[in-house]
């Protein structure tokens, strides 16, 4: 009670501080301006001559490298038919390493919320401490994992999972492996946020009204932690779908992405209209896929 | 399904403990409570009322002893087996559903299909039918409270649970919610048993009340036994206030004990004493005390040689602290409903009062058992 009364002493002045005058009405987008300033440069200036860009055309009879804005929307179709192929697998990828990093993270986030009692701080710092070494180095060494001197190949082969003639390394096999290992952080937090933040009384209360362990997860705890669910796998899923060291490093030729045919459209063939219509078609896609997702998902409820 | 109803009966506890690795939270707890009573488990934060709560709803499992309903044992079967529903102390209602699924939760769980014309009753009774469509974050904390209600009652268990329902309301929504769970009880004639800290929340609301402290029943009775005879000076103090005045036994009078307080003589009756020999504190509540001047004869029993040390007025009455010759201040609740003058500060009194309401406690008890608790602290704790 007291901590209640506390609580809500402190919103009280927190209210009562925003009024008290230090503040102009310009206050606000002043602070916004720096931020603003940045993303206008880096962001804003850059996609608007990337869409410019994306039109153009060679210039007739000049070097390579050089293009010519001619409002040439039909690169965008060129481009797509050319490599939907790279498009569908990226899509396939990414669905498939959000679907295993929210099948291991969930339980993963869900035993730090609720089971890990004192060790909660050193699991969450786990969980993070990929990120202390450099993503690169982290996937090449997933290609020696799953090479022929790894443990994991000769330990299958002698269990006759896999036929003896069978590599993992250069699949699509290893390049999911490596999303979904990647991205595994960023799939867990947000889960584990919104994991956290449920009632433990709330499961009480459902098992108190006649639901078994499984229904009240089905019917409390998986419906509260929607939230976790929707970001993290918007957090797994864009940048899975635009990634193309996985599958430059740990993939073959068969198991490329679109990611790598902008890299290589960018930077070795100096297609710059191709890569940058790719580039949009991606976005665009991502983004209508996302929103039909958070619609479906509704979390707006959610709060 | 079916079975699961059919349970009931009586619920009885056969000598529960809980331990939780030296410490015992209950100890050799054995209680019976009747189909269709209203219980109250009293008793301060710790006292291990809310932990035989969990045990009777399966949140817990005792590590001794035996809890059955009717003639079916209980004592290990999950929460959701148990025809026993719980309005938790914070309510715990579900954020992401409607006041209307909330309330179905457990029918729909029972596979009832047809859950509406139930929901709709339990909502009216509760008052709140207009709220059905709202989500429990839009809802006042008395509302809330009320919806908890709701969401267990609509099951008809055979016994509802309240773990401290009323702690996070204010005085006065408090005032209005007891009165109104004592009527939805007749209402719908379910057993209830209710845990509270608040003495006066269990004596308005419980038929029987179990008063607790640390791990063990102190006394079980109605309130009104509790309250004019308490059995030990935990009771005595954590159930209203008491003075106790150590005293001896020194003869007897036929049904009556003559004690002896301090060289002045008094008269207890038998059946009212608690204590094992000759040594006891005779207890008298502050409100059955009567003033008087010097000169103003008195019935009963008699102390005097007091000296009004403080006096507050409270409207419907006055409390003085009088001070006795041996150094004890004496507690006297006046009602203001008669011509005598209010007495002041420094004036010489006596203290007289019926001798029937003269209780006596075992001579080696702490007289101040049970009286250092502050009800802000036990919520704070609790939580």
């Amino acid at each position: 009670m007291l901590k209640q009364a506390w609580k809500s002493s402190q919103k009280r002045s927190s209210k009562t501080m925003s009024k008290s005058g230090i503040s102009s009405p310009r206050t606000p987008y002043l602070l916004l301006l720096p931020g603003m300033g940045f993303l206008f440069t880096f962001f804003i200036w850059p996609i608007a001559n990337l869409a410019q860009t994306s039109t153009q055309t060679p210039v007739a009879g000049g070097d390579t490298g050089s293009y010519e804005q001619t409002l040439r929307w039909k690169n965008y179709i060129d481009a797509f038919v050319e490599n939907k192929e790279q498009f569908g697998r990226s899509f396939l990828y990414a669905a498939l390493a959000t679907i295993f990093a929210l099948t291991i993270a969930y339980p993963l986030a869900y035993a730090i919320a609720f089971k890990a009692g004192k060790m909660k701080n050193v699991l969450l710092v786990l969980v993070v401490a990929p990120f202390f070494t450099s993503f690169l180095l982290r996937t090449i060494a997933w290609k020696q994992i799953l090479g022929e001197q790894g443990f994991v190949v000769p330990f299958l082969r002698n269990l006759h999972i896999i036929a003896p003639s069978t590599t993992l390394t250069s699949s699509a096999f290893a390049v999911v492996a490596g999303m979904t290992y990647n991205f595994l952080p960023f799939m867990t937090l947000p889960l584990y946020a919104s994991i956290d933040r449920i009632d433990p009384r709330t499961l009480e209360a459902s098992g108190d009204l006649y639901a078994n362990g499984f229904t009240t997860f089905r019917k409390v705890t998986l419906p509260l932690s929607m939230p976790g669910v929707v970001a993290g796998t918007l957090l797994t899923f864009i940048p899975a779908a635009g990634d193309y060291v996985n599958a430059a490093i740990l993939g073959s030729p068969e198991t490329k992405m679109i990611g790598n045919v902008i890299e290589s459209r960018f930077f070795k063939i100096v297609d710059y209209p191709t890569a940058a219509a790719l580039s949009f078609t991606l976005m665009a896609t991502i983004l209508i896929l996302v929103t039909v997702y958070i619609r479906k998902a509704g979390t707006e409820e959610l709060v | 399904m079916a079975e699961k109803t059919s349970i009931h009966g009586d619920l009885r506890l056969s000598n529960i403990t809980k331990s939780y690795g030296d410490f015992t939270a209950v100890n050799d707890l054995s209680l019976t409570i009747p189909e269709g009573s209203f219980f109250a488990l009293l008793g301060p934060s710790g006292c291990g009322k809310t932990t035989t709560l969990r045990m009777v709803a399966g949140l817990e499992e005792p590590t001794r002893g035996t809890i059955s309903l009717g003639n079916t044992d209980i004592t290990f079967t999950k929460p959701y087996q148990r025809p026993i529903n719980t309005v938790f102390q914070n309510y715990a209602l579900f954020p992401h559903l409607t006041i209307f699924e909330n309330i179905a939760f457990g029918l729909r769980r029972r596979g009832i299909k047809d859950v509406k014309e139930q929901v709709d009753k339990a909502l009216e009774l509760v008052e709140l039918s207009h709220l059905a469509g709202r989500k429990p974050t839009q809802l006042s904390g008395g509302q809330q409270q009320r919806i908890a209600l709701a969401r267990a009652i609509v099951n008809r268990p055979a016994l509802l649970l309240l773990d401290e329902p009323l702690g996070a309301l204010d005085l006065k929504l408090r005032r209005q919610m007891q009165i109104e769970l004592k009527w939805i009880q007749k209402e719908v004639g379910l057993t209830f048993v209710h845990v509270t800290h608040d003495q006066e929340e269990a004596m308005t609301m419980a038929d029987t009340i179990a008063v607790m402290n640390e791990g063990e029943i102190e006394q079980l009775g109605s309130p009104a036994d509790l309250y004019d005879n308490p059995k030990t000076a935990f009771v005595a103090n954590f159930l209203g206030q008491s003075n106790l005045i150590k005293g001896t036994i020194s003869g007897n009078d036929g049904d009556n004990h003559i004690v002896d307080l301090f060289g002045q003589k008094i008269s207890l009756a038998k059946n009212r004493s608690h204590a094992v020999d000759n040594s006891i504190y005779a207890g008298i509540r502050p409100e059955k005390f009567r003033i008087s001047r010097l000169s103003t004869p008195t019935s009963g029993n008699l102390l005097s040689g007091g000296k009004i040390e403080d006096v507050s007025y409270i409207g419907v009455s006055t409390q003085y602290q009088v001070l006795m010759p041996w150094g004890q201040e004496l507690m006297v609740f006046e009602q203001n409903d008669d011509a005598v003058a209010p007495f002041s500060v420094g004036e010489d009194v006596n203290i007289s009062w019926e001798s029937g309401f003269t209780f006596a406690l075992r001579g080696d008890e702490d007289a101040e058992a049970g009286m250092e608790v502050e009800p802000e602290e036990i919520i704070e704790d609790d939580e």
